[in-house]
């Protein structure tokens, strides 16, 4: 629970730094379906399993120490490797100008038309999905045991 | 509207990237672990955002849209499975899913 | 009518296929009819080919057998003096040989493969003698090679007769191994492996004396010994004794031992470039001659006897080969064959007659009970023993004549050639003295009391041959003609020794009939008239260790065993788990290392697959970035 609401925080500052760029657009939407939908539907899922207040670590004998080293190490060496390129590359600047939802909007049904179907396909499929997965009846234990 | 380099930018965008990755290696509960993938994924818009805001164009933002639909998607059928997974197992632990071994 | 000539080995080999196949449907009457017939025809074949030959050699050619760079290899068969003497040999004698057999392999159920394999035997060793180019000529060495195993081992069910035969194989196979080398060293060095062709390249491109004319006839020397079990490769032929007498007596006693002696004369002209090797021809044959004889005067099976006697008269004729005096080599391989084999068909009607007794200590007094077999006995013995008139002591005189006169050690080699008489005789005789004089110890049983009418002509005809041979180059001192060393000279050449003055011959003559008639003497003296004094020399420490190792044949079959078998057998044992196979067991493990370290991966775990991924995006993005 807690860190879902650091998660929230580290949402909205990401939005901030949207804002700062020049991106207005993108931070309300940020805000709106990220931290405003997303986040709310794991807060619901969190009610309905009733975890209770610490979360379902079970016992953290593993996960303390060990279990930490090598994904931290796998992970801090790909960012070296990227953070490299970067500071080895040529610069630029981003920012310095606004772009506006219209723009935005403008590019979105414009040459990425075709985007907006897929995402929509997309949508359907994982509406769909998650009512199936949802689905609880009697029968489904009979459905498991075939 | 401020100018930042673009360097500065991508690195925020990777090292959220890290920090995903890391908690989806090491974390057990698959709740955190969606949380982790979650993190990932504003990683990568970050990225492309910052690069629209670079060539002043409005690309970026649209693909960081589709992202955002894309991890709408992913999570409510993530979740599904969480619930499903919780009914059947009675635990949220990713380790003990794993009849599909060797 | 001289096209007739390839079919004098076609009859043979068509009555192997015939009995090889068909010969358990023909019956025991068929199959020998087969088999004798064939050889019969064969022969008959041979006289018309001899009796139409005008003196020009007569090359048949068959077919074109391989032609692989410089070497071209044609199937063709040669008629020359050489040839021609050896074929009339092989064809009558072995035809004699079979009729024997037809009755002496009567009772046996295993007729028609005896005679299958007979009727290969004789087939293959045509072909050796007929052979215009080396590798036929090979063929027809493993033919006999072949045929010789299969004859020694034919009553299979005992395993000592298999053993026997596998020893004969492996040992004159190593002869084999070397002469297979010498013609590969003949034809990438002259180019060719046509007879005629090697001897006149040979001539013109080697240079006496030079390494390679000493190697190549060093390697045909080793093919030579080991198929006529001379020193070192002797220890098989007592041995090969374990097979039918018909068997030992045409394969191990007139032809295939002597296929050894018909290669150094057909190659003479490579021998003649090597002089050292020569020597160590004559060298080879007097040793084994003394060595053989001394074996045979200790043996008690009469076959064994025999073999050793085999072996120590080739070791004659190879002497006669080393100084030079091919003629006379292949004088003496006539009249062997006619004596020889003649005393193995006798000692055969003995065997069967005992019931199959071989111990001649066992034997006696058969003079009475089988006098027609005693009486062509004497008659091979005398010839053995080279007792005047008969046909062995006009070869064997020739042969000393030639020793004495070569210009390579011609004291030392007419001594060794005396001294080898000696105990020829002595042990020949010793063998007569005991199975035919003295106080009878068995009984002949009823199968065959003496040769009937089938065994009997075969015996009589080459009783006669010991008679008569003789005549074909009777000693000129004495009243004879060289008539077979004339015949000879188209393909062999001259002797050195052949131009002795009359006196030295005369002189020589009367030298080799004294110890001849000395060692029958000898002979009865201590076989018939005082046989307690043998006994008790034998008795002594000294007598028993050297009665001991001559019985050995000189031990060295131990020597063998120690040197060779065991450490092989050592090896072998050693490497039973096979080294070279770690190779290919190797790769196997290799694979399943990786099945097992692979299937270690899959965990099951969902963070396990993704630190996979991860794990390559790290690898992707150095790629992309380093490389």
């Amino acid at each position: 629970m807690h860190a879902l609401l650091y998660l929230i925080v580290s949402l909205l500052a990401v939005a901030v730094d949207f804002f700062l760029l020049g991106a207005p657009f993108v931070a309300a939407l940020e805000v709106i379906i990220y931290a405003g939908a997303i986040m709310v539907l794991f807060v619901f899922v969190i009610m309905t399993l009733n975890v209770g207040a610490p979360g379902t670590e079970p016992a953290g004998r593993r996960s303390a120490g060990r279990a930490w080293i090598g994904p931290v190490v796998l992970a801090s060496v790909l960012l070296a490797e990227v953070v490299y390129v970067l500071v080895v590359s040529a610069g630029g600047v981003s920012g310095g100008s606004s772009i506006s939802p219209e723009e935005v909007g403008r590019t979105l049904y414009g040459p990425y038309r075709i985007g907006v179907e897929l995402a929509s396909l997309l949508l359907l499929a994982g509406l769909v999905g998650a009512y199936h997965l949802g689905r609880r009846r009697s029968s489904e234990e009979r459905e498991g045991e075939r | 509207m401020i100018s930042v380099p673009m360097e500065h930018g991508l690195i925020l965008a990777g090292v959220l990237f890290a920090m995903g990755l890391v908690g989806v290696l090491v974390r057990r509960n698959i709740l955190f672990t969606l949380l982790s993938i979650e993190i990932m994924l504003n990683g990568a818009g970050v990225a492309f955002v910052v690069a629209s805001a670079h060539w002043h164009k409005a690309d970026g933002q649209v693909v960081f849209l589709f992202i955002l639909a894309i991890a709408a998607a992913e999570v409510s059928v993530g979740l599904a499975l969480l619930l499903a997974l919780y009914h059947r197992f009675k635990t949220l632990d990713v380790d003990a899913v794993s009849r599909m071994r060797g | 009518m001289l096209q007739l000539l390839g079919l004098i080995i076609a009859f043979p080999l068509a009555g192997f296929l015939v009995l090889a196949i068909g010969g358990r449907v023909l019956g025991k009457k068929a199959a020998a009819v087969i088999g004798v017939g064939s050889v019969g025809v064969s022969a008959v074949l041979a006289t018309l080919v001899a009796w139409a030959w005008q003196g020009q050699a007569y090359t048949q050619e068959a077919w074109r057998w391989m032609h692989a760079g410089s070497l071209d290899v044609q199937v063709a068969l040669r008629l020359d003096e050489l040839s021609l003497v050896f074929v009339l040999v092989v064809a009558w004698v072995g035809f004699l040989i079979h009729l024997y057999s037809a009755r002496f392999m009567a009772e046996d159920e295993g007729v028609s493969r005896f005679f299958a394999w007979m009727n290969l035997f004789v087939a293959s060793m045509l072909i050796l003698v007929l052979a215009d180019d080396l590798v036929v000529l090979y063929l027809g060495w493993e033919g006999v090679g072949l045929s010789s195993y299969l004859l020694i081992g034919f009553w299979y069910k005992d395993r000592a007769n298999g053993r026997a035969a596998m020893k004969a194989f492996i040992v004159t196979r190593v002869g084999d191994a070397a002469l297979a080398v010498g013609l590969f060293l003949i034809s990438t060095t002259l180019g060719t492996l046509q007879i005629q062709e090697i001897g006149t390249r040979a001539l013109q491109q080697w240079p006496v004396g030079s390494g390679v004319a000493v190697a190549a006839a060093l390697l045909l020397l080793a093919g030579a010994v080991g198929k006529s079990a001379q020193l070192p490769l002797q220890t098989w032929l007592p041995d090969a004794m374990a097979g039918p007498t018909p068997v030992s007596a045409l394969i191990h006693a007139a032809t295939m031992v002597t296929a050894g002696v018909y290669l150094i004369a057909r190659m003479h002209v490579v021998f003649s470039l090597a002089p050292g090797v020569m020597t160590l021809v004559a060298i080879l044959g007097a040793a084994t001659m003394l060595l053989a004889g001394c074996s045979a005067l200790t043996q008690r099976d009469i076959k064994r006897v025999l073999a050793y006697s085999t072996m120590s008269q080739i070791g004659y004729m190879f002497l006669a080969l080393g100084v030079g005096a091919y003629s006379a080599a292949v004088f003496h391989f006539v009249t062997h064959a006619f004596f020889k084999s003649l005393l193995f068909l006798a000692a055969g009607v003995v065997i069967l007659g005992l019931g199959g007794e071989h111990d001649m200590f066992q034997m006696g007094g058969l003079r009475r009970k089988l006098p027609k077999t005693f009486w062509v006995f004497l008659i091979g013995a005398l010839a053995l023993s080279a007792a005047p008139p008969t046909a062995g002591f006009a070869s064997k005189d020739l042969i000393l004549l030639e020793a004495w006169g070569s210009e390579s050690g011609g004291a030392w080699l007419l001594a060794a050639g005396l001294a080898g008489a000696l105990l020829t005789s002595m042990y020949t005789f010793r063998m007569v003295f005991l199975t035919f004089f003295g106080p009878a110890k068995t009984e002949p049983g009823e199968p065959v009391n003496d040769a009937g009418v089938v065994m009997g002509i075969p015996l009589a005809v080459l009783a006669l041959g010991c008679v008569f041979a003789g005549l074909l180059n009777f000693p000129a001192a004495l009243g004879g003609s060289p008539m077979l060393v004339d015949f000879l000279k188209g393909t062999l050449g001259t002797a050195p020794g052949a131009h002795a003055a009359p006196h030295v011959e005369m002189a020589l003559t009367a030298v080799s009939v004294f110890i001849s008639l000395l060692g029958i003497v000898i002979a009865w003296a201590l076989y018939v008239v005082r046989p307690e004094l043998v006994r008790g020399l034998v008795r002594t420490s000294v007598g028993s260790v050297v009665r001991g190792l001559w019985f050995d044949g000189w031990g060295f079959d131990r020597l063998y065993d120690v040197c060779v078998v065991r450490p092989f057998t050592w090896a072998a044992r050693v490497n039973r788990r096979d080294v070279v196979d770690y190779l290919y067991r190797g790769i196997a493990w290799v694979g399943v290392m990786f099945h097992v370290a692979l299937s270690r991966t899959e965990t099951g775990e969902v963070r396990w697959y993704v630190a996979g991924v991860a794990f390559g995006a790290v690898i992707l993005v150095a790629i992309l970035v380093w490389l």
